[in-house]
């Protein structure tokens, strides 16, 4: 995927610099700010694709930067980090103008994952495409149809949701809480395999008969559908 | 500040002296009062014979003129204990009486009078009388007094009585109060005492109780229980930490230890490469752990949240159970749902969903019968296992019930297993941090709910109650 421009407001120096690394590792640019203030101006200025901002930051709280970018209109998507807070911080964060949030601690690869789907909503227009299309399987949201090679695979509607946000995200690893959020509605750590166990059911009905898997596990961080051979 | 001042300052001191001042007000205006009911009853009773005796010599002037009146009053004057008498002309002079001397111009004034005299006979001695002036016919003055001697004797001995009482109600109150004083004061410099030994880290230590049943003694066995409740929480967070600590000790020792191994000699890249993967495997594990522990203290500390909201509790449970459905299925047991529909309740619906998540996750973890020991419960339960989820409304209450078919858990172990990382599988060879109770329990004990673990003859059958949503006309529309 092109690579994106990611403004990190962390207070924390060494979090931060780990954070830079670890993005420009994965193929983005990612800049730094220290504080709050500093973060205001650099988003307000700069042309970011995605803005990862802590919540607790010194000169100017999180949420007020989020609140006064806003007003601003300056519309770039926000992921919202957060130490230890409220059981409904996500809650506060998503009505103060986040777009999504994680809590520390956390895996990179959930950061990753959320950073890059988050993009995407920046950066197509806002109404979805009908029909997604991955290699020879295509999906039609308005006739809730899916064929894979012209044949139809019939679907139970769980397994539609699910199917359709990966394709909607497809060429990205799309985590098990992002898929809990996304296709449940329900945000929280799922602590077993239980997102696994429909993964695995869902290959089964679009993989299995086909020389070309689509959907693919990435270890450690989550699931992806694409294309192999492109 | 000395001991005494010390003492002077305790309330005990004060509110007897406070106690000793009405005291003595009351009684001196009790003393006071007697006093003067006293002097009138003296006076009235000079006064009745003082006229009973005028009546008797203005009886004798009319009958037998001044010359009457002179023998009457000259042979009265003589008996023992006599009245004063007095007669004299208009003028002054005197005609008969056993007065020598009297205040200049007294006789002049008729009526009652009290006054000072001096007796014939006497000298130099300062007396007091009551008398009563009357004028004759003829101008003659007829004076007939008593002596107050009587009553002023009275009035020097309630006086003194009056201040030796006050003198030693001051002295016996003041005394009185130090001594309670001193008696509450010892007590609670004990209490302070034993306060300031368990702030300076004795928390073993406990406040004096002395059995007498006193205000002290309950403010001190209350004091106690206070202790008691403090040092129980202690010793559970000390617990919490120990445990904590232990159980992430094994996880991270593993993950150095894989860390060793793949740097102890050459390997391949692929090698390499799988080892990392696992690592960050196991370090997920961890961040879980860590995102559990912090939920579950989230949740314990919270209190109402803005998160609140009203929502239904049977999609929820619907979801969940949809959500575990093929997890189930794998492992070759069945869900049954039977829910009302429509049970409202207002709460966090991500916390009260991740609940019923994890007693799913439970209940297919630990509640399912072991196929290498239980084929018979195996038999019996058809040819799957059954977890059954119920939800229903029971007057203010909603009343979910996730009930499984396993080896359920033994009485005893039933509030232990609430603890964080309390596993009742010894051996540790299924996943589970021994956290998922735990926040079960903080989630529902926040939401103002219960939570019971029953029997359900084979398994566990888990029974939470939440409060119901109460329906007002305005959330009905």
């Amino acid at each position: 995927m092109s690579p994106m421009r990611i403004l990190i407001v962390e207070d924390d120096p060494e979090a931060g610099s780990y954070l830079v690394r670890a993005f420009k590792e994965a193929g983005h640019v990612a800049d730094l700010a220290n504080d709050g203030l500093d973060g205001y101006a650099m988003a307000s200025e700069g042309d970011y694709d995605v803005l990862i901002i802590d919540r607790m930051l010194p000169r100017m709280d999180g949420l007020s930067l989020i609140g006064g970018l806003r007003q601003q209109k300056v519309s770039t998507p926000v992921l919202i980090l957060s130490a230890l807070g409220q059981v409904d911080d996500r809650v506060k964060g998503l009505r103060a103008g986040g777009d999504d949030y994680l809590a520390k601690p956390y895996a990179f690869s959930e950061l990753l994952a959320r950073v890059e789907v988050l993009m995407r909503r920046n950066g197509h227009s806002l109404s979805e495409p009908v029909a997604y299309r991955v290699a020879d399987l295509e999906l039609d949201r308005l006739a809730h149809k899916l064929t894979r090679k012209g044949r139809e695979i019939v679907l139970q509607p769980r397994e539609f949701r699910l199917l359709e946000y990966l394709m909607q995200n497809a060429g990205k690893v799309v985590t098990r809480t992002m898929l809990l959020e996304n296709v449940w509605d329900y945000h929280f750590d799922p602590q077993t395999n239980v997102i696994d166990v429909h993964v695995s059911r869902l290959r089964a009905k679009i993989d299995k008969g086909h020389e070309v898997p689509l959907l693919h596990t990435i270890r450690g961080a989550g699931y992806m559908i694409r294309d192999s051979l492109r | 500040m000395t001991a005494f001042v010390k003492l002077l300052r305790t309330t005990a001191f004060k509110l007897s002296l406070v106690y000793l001042l009405a005291f003595a007000l009351v009684a001196g205006a009790m003393m006071v009062w007697a006093g003067w009911r006293a002097k009138q009853l003296f006076d009235d009773q000079i006064a009745s014979t003082i006229e009973v005796e005028i009546a008797g010599l203005a009886e004798q002037y009319r009958q037998l003129g001044i010359r009457g009146l002179v023998e009457a009053v000259e042979r009265r004057a003589r008996q023992p204990g006599a009245s004063l008498y007095l007669v004299t002309t208009f003028a002054g002079e005197t005609v008969v009486g056993n007065l020598a001397a009297l205040p200049p111009g007294v006789i002049q004034r008729p009526g009652v009078v009290e006054t000072g005299y001096q007796r014939i006979g006497e000298v130099e001695q300062r007396r007091r009388a009551l008398a009563r002036i009357f004028i004759l016919p003829g101008g003659f003055r007829l004076l007939v007094g008593r002596d107050l001697e009587d009553r002023e004797a009275l009035r020097r001995i309630m006086t003194s009585a009056l201040t030796t009482t006050l003198l030693w109600l001051t002295l016996i109150g003041t005394i009185g109060g130090i001594w309670v004083a001193r008696r509450v004061l010892l007590r609670v410099d004990a209490m302070n005492a034993s306060v300031q030994k368990i702030m300076q880290g004795d928390f073993l230590g406990r406040l004096p109780v002395n059995g007498s049943q006193d205000e002290l003694d309950r403010l001190a066995e209350n004091l106690n229980a206070m202790l008691d409740r403090i040092e129980e929480l202690m010793n559970e967070l000390r617990q919490v930490s120990d445990n904590i600590a232990h159980d992430l000790k094994t996880p991270l020792t593993r993950l150095r230890n894989r860390a060793e191994e793949a740097l102890r000699r050459e390997r391949t890249g692929e090698d390499y490469r799988a080892t990392l993967e696992t690592m960050i495997d196991d370090s997920d594990n961890l961040i879980k752990i860590f995102n559990a522990l912090l939920m579950i203290a989230r949740v314990e500390a919270g209190r109402e949240q803005d998160g609140n909201s009203i929502f239904d509790l049977s999609q929820v449970a619907k979801d969940m159970v949809d959500l575990f459905e093929p997890l189930a299925e794998e492992a070759n047991a069945r869900i049954v749902l039977d829910v009302d529909q429509g049970l409202k309740i207002k709460g966090n619906r991500e916390l009260i969903g991740q609940a019923i998540a994890n007693l799913l996750d439970n209940a297919l973890k630990y509640g399912l019968p072991d196929p290498a020991q239980n084929q018979a419960v195996l038999e019996n339960v058809q040819s799957s296992a059954l977890i059954s989820v119920r939800l229903s409304h029971e007057k203010d209450k909603v009343k979910l019930v996730v009930a499984d078919c396993g080896t359920g858990i033994a009485e005893q172990n039933r509030e232990r297993v609430l603890s964080r990382f309390v596993r009742l599988e010894m051996s540790r060879t299924k996943p589970g941090s021994g956290l998922g109770l735990s926040l079960v329990s903080a989630v529902i004990k926040l939401h103002g709910g219960k939570m019971n673990l029953e029997d359900n003859e084979p398994g566990l059958r888990v029974v939470v109650t939440l409060p119901a949503l109460v329906d007002s006309p305005r959330s009905v529309g």
